[in-house]
């Protein structure tokens, strides 16, 4: 570890600071960095082991032939892990990244794909790195559309905090002009491939400039910044970069909170419940279960900003303050845990493009296309609410194609060391209506390896999600021949919650705290000096990868912290 | 492999084959013994499969076969970790059925067969598993040859000698261009 880095490891010395992070991904790591730079002795704490920079990235510079399986997950991976290997998630390449299912369960009253990692950093590690802007398409689609409550903001109010985290976090992408998807900060865009361009350009014209298919925002770096290298196009992000080529905790805002000096870390460390001073309405600190030796300890702070990931900070505050409100503290509102949104996915088409014999690509993209929402919009009408967009990618097949009038031999072997055709493919991301019986609870029959209940959840897609997948496979189909593919299959499999791994709400913000759980600065109405900015806030989902929101509302968020703290109202 | 993989592999869909697919089925034992026996799988048993291994993808003038990469340690390692048991039953029996063809058409084992022997025999039983996976029913077993061939497939393309010399592969690109030339006879990215 660093010789700059506090860690505190068994509670030795100091047990007060300025605030407590709990958690350490995207959010708890700009939480972090933010409020160490404007000068409060921060406590992070994060509930497992402790990964560095580089170093802790075992595979990061294997190759497909230096693991047993080449990747693959084996028959005992499959028993120990009944929910991981429900997607693509479970593999051998960076299992370590992911929690063991056995030690960690959940119940499903309805089927919920959760997929965690707990350790320092977080799903900032493994994420997808797509970066999006909402717009007031977003902020204001549920007062128009009359459903859940209002979002407390408009776009011009986070505007500028999108636009000082893009440029911390380096995020490259191209500037389209498109209202629905507000241009941001971008590092130049990657290339799209020529079948990509081809397509791109198809689609403009037949849908008369309506629809686009740009190259997708992504977090990784296409020019060094300070401190990190840029992308090296290896496409090994989820193993860890060792260049620092993406955005994590661990190469971004972890470095910057460490060389403050006012950072402290804590691995090992489950949160058990926030301390509440009832008389001052308070929170004064939380309570904390080492995961390795279970003694338990406390800590205090004046500020506490939760950032466990969406569900772990409902759990978080459904035990903590529990004297006052059986239901823990935010639940006055009647919302705290409800209200459960992720983006639907495993909708789309794929086919075959033509031509381009004679092109090809050099590198390995860790990046694809984007087509932004275009449905309910613009005067477009469904007979459902809001919409999707479209991550995909157009490329050539490589060895794992089939060649049907080859059987064996040396002529197959000379065909598959040459590329195949060329594949179009798209996948819908939908967006999830909130709906207050979509609900995560408490369930004290069940207990995890820590002896700690475990979350209960009641979680589903309904009608307006399931039209939307009709649209979503009808017009992936209808997109890519329009655009001259070929042989367009669709597909719709495994229309459940959780597999998006964009777990939002549970602690929405509002204008009234009758209705919702948080203010307008993501603070709990009832402990003022309580913020929640992982995906908790959220108050509708759109449709976009949404992590590059919750940088931006938590810097926002920690800013609004400091001013109050120096003001004395908190 | 991350979401944008698993996303972009629905297109390989298309082709037919998705080697190594969790997905294959049950089967009978045949009298006769010795091939694959058990898991744990002899130096007799992993030198047939290399040598089914090579016959699949042998040496040519730009790359060394299949049994340079140690394709039946492959095989063997594969069959025994990630296969359900009913999968390994198949493939363990398929080993049997193979030879067994193989004497039936050449009064030979396997490994007793010339090389163009070998290549023949092969010929037929790709053909055989085709006509069969092509007409079967999803919950019926897959064939056994099927497995062998993808297992070779796969285990060779993602092997060191597959990935850099049978195809290209530069472990830092670097940087990334979308649309760069390709003239007929360059090699495949192996990623």
């Amino acid at each position: 570890m660093p010789d700059s880095l506090n860690v505190n490891n068994k509670s030795v010395g100091q047990n007060n600071y300025d605030a407590i992070v709990i958690g350490s991904g995207i959010s708890g790591g700009w939480a972090a960095k933010e409020l160490t730079e404007k000068g409060l002795k921060t406590l992070m704490l994060e509930r497992g082991r402790y990964i560095e920079h580089i170093k802790d990235y075992p595979n990061s510079n294997k190759e497909a032939w230096n693991y047993p399986h080449r990747g693959r997950r084996t028959q005992e991976m499959i028993k120990d892990y009944p929910v991981l290997k429900r997607d693509y998630p479970l593999n051998e390449t960076n299992l370590d990244y992911w929690v063991k299912d056995s030690e960690c369960p959940y119940t499903e009253n309805k089927r919920f794909d959760w997929f965690r990692g707990y350790h320092l950093g977080g799903r900032s590690l493994m994420w997808g790195r797509q970066s999006y802007r909402l717009s007031d398409f977003d902020f204001e689609g549920n007062a128009k559309d009359g459903i859940a409550i209002d979002w407390p903001i408009r776009y011009k109010e986070i505007a500028p905090w999108y636009s000082y985290v893009e440029k911390f976090a380096g995020v490259s992408g191209s500037k389209e002009g498109l209202p629905q998807l507000p241009d941001g900060e971008f590092l130049p865009p990657m290339d799209m491939t020529c079948v990509e361009k081809d397509v791109a350009a198809r689609i403009k014209e037949k849908y008369s400039g309506k629809r686009h298919m740009i190259i997708g925002r992504t977090a990784n770096l296409t020019v060094a910044i300070p401190g990190r290298t840029k992308c090296q196009f290896r496409n090994k992000c989820s193993l860890g970069c060792p260049f620092g080529g993406y955005f994590s905790t661990q190469s971004s805002t972890l470095p910057a909170a460490v060389a403050t000096k006012n950072l402290t870390i804590r691995p090992w460390s489950i949160v058990t419940k926030i301390l509440y001073d009832k008389d001052k309405k308070k929170a004064t600190g939380v309570e904390v279960l080492d995961a390795e030796t279970n003694q338990t300890y406390q800590y205090h702070s004046k500020i506490i900003f939760l950032n466990a990931s969406t569900l772990n900070s409902a759990w978080v505050l459904m035990n903590s303050a529990t004297d006052i409100w059986p239901d823990g503290l935010g639940s006055s509102s009647g919302e705290l845990g409800h209200n459960v949104m992720d983006h639907h996915l495993g909708v789309g088409a794929s086919g075959l493009a033509e031509g381009y014999e004679d092109k090809y690509y050099y590198g390995r993209r860790a990046n694809g296309i984007y087509i932004p929402r275009y449905r309910n919009l613009f005067g477009d009408k469904r007979d459902y609410l809001r919409g999707f967009g479209y991550q995909g990618g157009g490329n050539r097949q490589g060895w794992s194609r089939d060649v049907a009038e080859l059987s064996i031999g040396a002529d197959l072997k000379e065909a598959l060391t040459e590329p195949g055709n060329w594949t179009m493919g798209i996948g819908g991301f939908g967006e999830t209506l909130p709906y207050h019986e979509n609900k995560v609870t408490l369930d004290k029959n069940k207990k995890d390896k820590w002896g700690l209940n475990v979350l209960a959840f009641d979680v589903e897609l309904k009608e307006n999600e399931f039209k939307m997948r009709k649209d979503m496979q009808a017009d992936a189909i209808e997109m890519l021949e329009a655009a001259g593919v070929k042989n367009v299959q669709g597909h719709d499999s495994n229309p459940y919650l959780g597999r998006g791994i964009h777990e939002m709400g549970i602690a929405r913000m509002g204008h009234d705290p009758k209705t919702s759980v948080l203010n307008k600065w993501n603070q709990v109405w009832d402990a003022t000096n309580v913020f929640v900015t992982d995906g908790s806030f959220m108050v509708s989902s759109a449709c976009h990868n949404p992590s590059l929101g919750y940088m931006a509302f938590t810097a926002r968020a920690a800013d609004h912290a400091v001013v109050e703290l120096k003001k004395g109202n908190i | 492999m991350n979401r944008r993989d698993a996303l972009s592999r629905v297109a390989l869909i298309l082709g037919g084959t998705i080697v190594g697919a969790e997905a294959f089925l049950s089967g009978c034992k045949t009298g006769d013994k010795k091939l694959g026996e058990s898991l744990n799988l002899s130096p007799d048993d992993i030198s047939f499969l290399d040598e089914v291994g090579d016959t699949i993808l042998p040496t040519t003038a730009s790359s060394p076969g299949a049994k340079d990469t140690h394709i039946g340690d492959f095989m063997k390692t594969i069959v025994n970790d990630c296969y359900e048991d009913k999968d390994q039953k198949i493939f363990l029996a398929g080993m049997q059925k193979l030879d067994n063809a193989s004497k039936a058409k050449y009064n030979k084992s396997f490994l007793e067969a010339d090389t163009n022997q070998r290549h023949d025999l092969l010929v037929a039983l790709d053909k055989e598993q085709k006509d069969y996976m092509d007409k079967k029913k999803p919950e019926d077993p897959t064939h056994y040859f099927r497995m062998m061939k993808e297992l070779t497939l796969w285990g060779y393309f993602t092997s060191e000698i597959g990935a850099t010399k049978a195809l290209r592969y530069v472990a830092i690109p670097g940087h990334y261009e979308g649309c760069v030339p390709y003239k007929k006879g360059d090699k495949a990215w192996a990623t």
